[in-house]
């Protein structure tokens, strides 16, 4: 029986949520798992809040995660960490692009972006793990990457062997700009790493 | 042109990607449809295809005409629309019940419960009911590929055109399917005139509206033996009649229970559902959106249980379904946060904004319509005021200055976007003419059809394929209907545009502007690489927030105290200053003119 288990995806449209979700979903199916992913196409990709909801087991009927369901949320953007919330539980694993993207209330000057989200998320007892996922991209030599580095990021939570990843990379991106979506996802891996390796007992 | 489409395993598709497939499979030939979310994705990958014709048709009633007439010439024939495009389509639809078919003719409509991307959430299994049509709905897209392929095979051996209904959980949810054979052929493709078949003057129809009820029998006859109509018993406590995406929340929610799932939602199988009914303690349907299956299955004289449980508005989900039905239950830990909502806006660099700030200095009443361009109605270019359906700017609009004479001179617009012009907006326009009107309509030619993700139309001369094709010429059009006034105006250049705009809405005839500039979004655009940049020159930014009425999202607010301000070098009251995100800003250079201070500069040149 294989292991269920659900990931929120979100943050603002034109991020690359949805390839993001694409390649994670690819991944899983290569490794044996039933998959169902759900996302929202039209208005909402216009600069608005995506969602994208992933599903994964032995047989997964609903395409949509449960309130207090999601066993892993990945947020593109800070604030949008914050916006699903009731779809966390206190053991959920979040993984937060520390890049702001400002909603249009706070660039006409009408409300405040938040100053403590990541202390907002860890006031909830929740596991959090913030990534700079644009400066990597940067650093790998692609802006664009930042999805990337967060399917890296994801990867390691899920018991998916990294190459399975890469060779789905390597399918599904064309190979001009193949090297660095593996770079990225291999950075994105590593800041994960050592987290964990900072949070072991001991260390 | 462009890539073939081959699977040989098991592949992770979306509904829409399985509903090619499937066509693909069925033997398609000819496919027609209008974009719109959440159905455009199939005609996009079906043309993917080997050996298949598809197009984008200018709108649904045409969409479903060309799949018609493919369809009288004895080959399968498609036609996909999102709901409200069926309305569009209703004429022919329900006409093509009484002529029935000779290649199978399958429509897809894709409702979209939630509103996601749509004016309304209208159920479109009412359509089947009302134009006496069968409709399958499948649960994912396994079942939709499977069930167009059934739709094909229903559709030529009852002589019938068949509703495929998805929503937008089934239509963008992806998971696996399994590609199969393909159907071998039934119909020999060719002319054949039969005009008690396809000419539907009164005594013809007549006889076909017999006909018509005799299929509609002997439809509801075969339903009992449906495959896709099925009973999977559990315990006995609670039978679920459920259908469509429903049928997943329901067996998440409820594993152990008895449900009959109906594959095929018109007509209903009813001896199934009568003994399925009487060997449960109690029957429950859920359903989303309109009470359909409740109705019918009440009509029946059953005892059950549906609307007064489960919501008649939005998605459902198993939750929701778990909680109507066994009462509540543990609540999820975290409440939602208080933070700024995030709606979404214009592109950096869309043409739109220019024009609809141009507008928002008008005072005038903005009669909108559907596209991109409806976000101009959100703060704080606040210039949309009112959007009902595609092409519906220009009659509301007419009629307005009809209801309100000469003072409505100068005081109402109606702005319609190029792909929606081209689908319902010509005629409205030909209304104006014909009835000596003076409204002025403003056409936003972005050159494509931007919301449901850049698919060209008939004014941008290229075809669904990509083979190149004569453009409509919006200017020449215009003109030809009889509009002596036409000007063509660049919306980046506010000024200029707004110059126009003044002098033609108080023109006591009829006038047309065209807002012309590329979409920022298409892959010919000039790259932001390779574009000169704007900044705010903190310097000599007062803090107006003139710039900021825009709403383009490259423009900030940075909030400063009064400390801040002095150590700044502002005077102690500004409460702040604009400044431009490098990472967004796309050149377009809407802002800098707006400036009285010249703050806004280029970067290029600031930096020499």
């Amino acid at each position: 029986m294989k292991k269920d288990g659900s990931i929120l995806l979100c943050g603002v449209g034109g991020q690359g949520i949805l390839l993001a979700s694409e390649i994670t979903s690819s991944a899983l199916l290569k490794a044996g798992f039933d998959v169902k992913k759900s996302e929202v196409h039209g208005m909402a990709q216009r600069g608005g809040s995506v969602v994208a909801h992933l599903r994964y087991g032995g047989k997964v009927y609903s395409p949509l995660i449960e309130e207090g369901a999601a066993g892993i949320e990945v947020a593109f953007e800070m604030l949008e960490a914050l916006r699903y919330l009731p779809y966390l539980s206190r053991q959920s694993k979040v993984i937060v692009n520390t890049q702001r993207i400002l909603p249009a209330p706070v660039s006409i000057g009408a409300e405040l972006y938040p100053g403590d989200v990541l202390e907002q998320l860890r006031q909830r007892g929740l596991s959090v793990y913030p990534v700079d996922a644009f400066a990597t991209a940067k650093s790998v030599g692609e802006t664009r990457a930042v999805n990337m580095v967060l399917v890296g990021a994801l990867s390691l939570f899920l018991e998916i062997d990294e190459n399975i990843f890469l060779e789905v990379i390597d399918e599904r991106i064309p190979e001009r700009i193949r090297e660095v979506n593996r770079k990225a996802f291999l950075r994105g891996r590593e800041i994960v790493k050592d987290i964990q390796t900072a949070q072991e007992p001991g260390s | 042109m462009g890539k073939e489409t081959v699977f040989k395993e098991k592949v992770l598709l979306s509904g829409n990607e399985a509903l090619a497939l499937g066509a693909y499979e069925s033997g398609v030939k000819v496919a027609s449809a209008y974009p719109g979310t959440p159905s455009t994705e199939i005609l996009e990958n079906l043309c993917t295809y080997e050996g298949i014709y598809s197009e984008w048709a200018p709108n649904e009633k045409v969409a479903l005409e060309v799949a018609l007439g493919a369809s009288f010439a004895g080959v399968r024939a498609l036609a996909t629309m999102k709901h409200v495009g069926l309305n569009v389509a209703a004429d022919p639809l329900f006409t093509s019940a009484y002529t029935g078919v000779r290649g199978g003719l399958v429509i897809v409509t894709a409702d979209d419960p939630e509103m996601h991307s749509s004016q309304n959430e209208q159920d479109n299994r009412n359509y089947a009911f009302a134009a006496k049509v069968p409709m399958l709905e499948p649960s994912d897209p396994s079942e939709a590929k499977e069930f167009i392929k059934l739709a094909y095979t229903l559709s030529e051996e009852f002589d019938t055109p068949v509703l495929l209904r998805t929503t937008t959980r089934v239509a963008h949810v992806k998971g696996l399917v399994t590609p199969g054979e393909t159907l071998p052929a039934t119909v020999t493709p060719g002319i054949e005139k039969i005009p008690e078949k396809f000419v539907m003057l009164p005594a013809h129809a007549r006889r076909r509206r017999v006909e018509l009820e005799k299929r509609m029998k002997s439809i509801r006859e075969m339903a009992e033996n449906f495959p896709e109509n099925r009973i999977e018993w559990g315990d006995m406590k609670r039978g679920f009649i459920t259908a469509g995406v429903s049928y997943l929340y329901v067996k998440e929610a409820f594993p152990e229970a008895s449900v009959l799932k109906l594959g095929m939602v018109y007509p209903f199988p009813e001896k199934m559902i009568r003994n399925f009914a009487s060997q449960v303690d109690e029957v429950i349907i859920v359903e989303e959106l309109d009470p359909f299956i409740e109705l019918h299955v009440k009509a029946m004289g059953i005892v059950c249980r549906g609307k007064e449980l489960i919501p008649s508005m939005g998605e459902l989900n198993s939750r929701i379904v778990k909680k109507a039905i066994a009462g509540d239950g543990e609540n999820p830990p975290f409440e939602p946060a208080r933070i700024p909502m995030r709606p979404p806006n214009l592109c950096p660099g869309c043409p739109h904004r220019g024009i609809f700030y141009a507008i928002s200095k008008l005072d005038v009443f903005v009669a909108g319509d559907i596209g991109c361009y409806t976000l101009a109605a959100l703060k704080p270019l606040s210039s949309m005021d009112s959007c009902v359906c595609m092409g519906a700017s220009i009659g509301t609009a007419f009629g307005m200055e009809k209801a309100l004479g000469k003072d409505a001179l100068g005081k109402i617009v109606a702005v319609i976007g190029d792909s929606t012009f081209m689908h319902s907006g010509i005629t409205g326009l030909v209304d104006i003419v014909y009835n000596r009107g003076f409204t002025t309509v403003i056409i936003l030619d972005n050159r494509t059809t931007g919301m449901t993700g850049h698919q060209p139309n008939p004014s941008t001369g290229v075809t669904l394929s990509g083979d190149y094709s004569t453009a409509i010429d919006i200017e020449a059009l215009c003109r030809g209907i009889g509009v002596k006034h036409v000007q063509t105006v660049n919306p980046h250049d506010i000024a200029a545009t707004l110059k126009v705009l003044k002098e033609e809405v108080q023109r006591p005839e009829p006038s047309v502007v065209i807002a012309k500039y590329p979409c920022v979004l298409l892959p010919e655009m000039k790259k932001r690489k390779d574009k000169d940049l704007y900044v705010v020159v903190s310097a000599k930014c007062t803090g107006c927030k003139t710039c900021l009425k825009l709403g383009c999202p490259a423009i900030e607010w940075a909030p400063l105290s009064e400390e801040e301000a002095k150590a700044m070098g502002y005077k102690p009251k500004q409460k702040g200053h604009a400044r431009i995100n490098a990472v967004l800003c796309d050149g377009c250079g809407q802002c800098a003119p707006l400036c009285k201070f010249k703050a806004i500069a280029l970067e290029e040149k600031e930096r020499k």
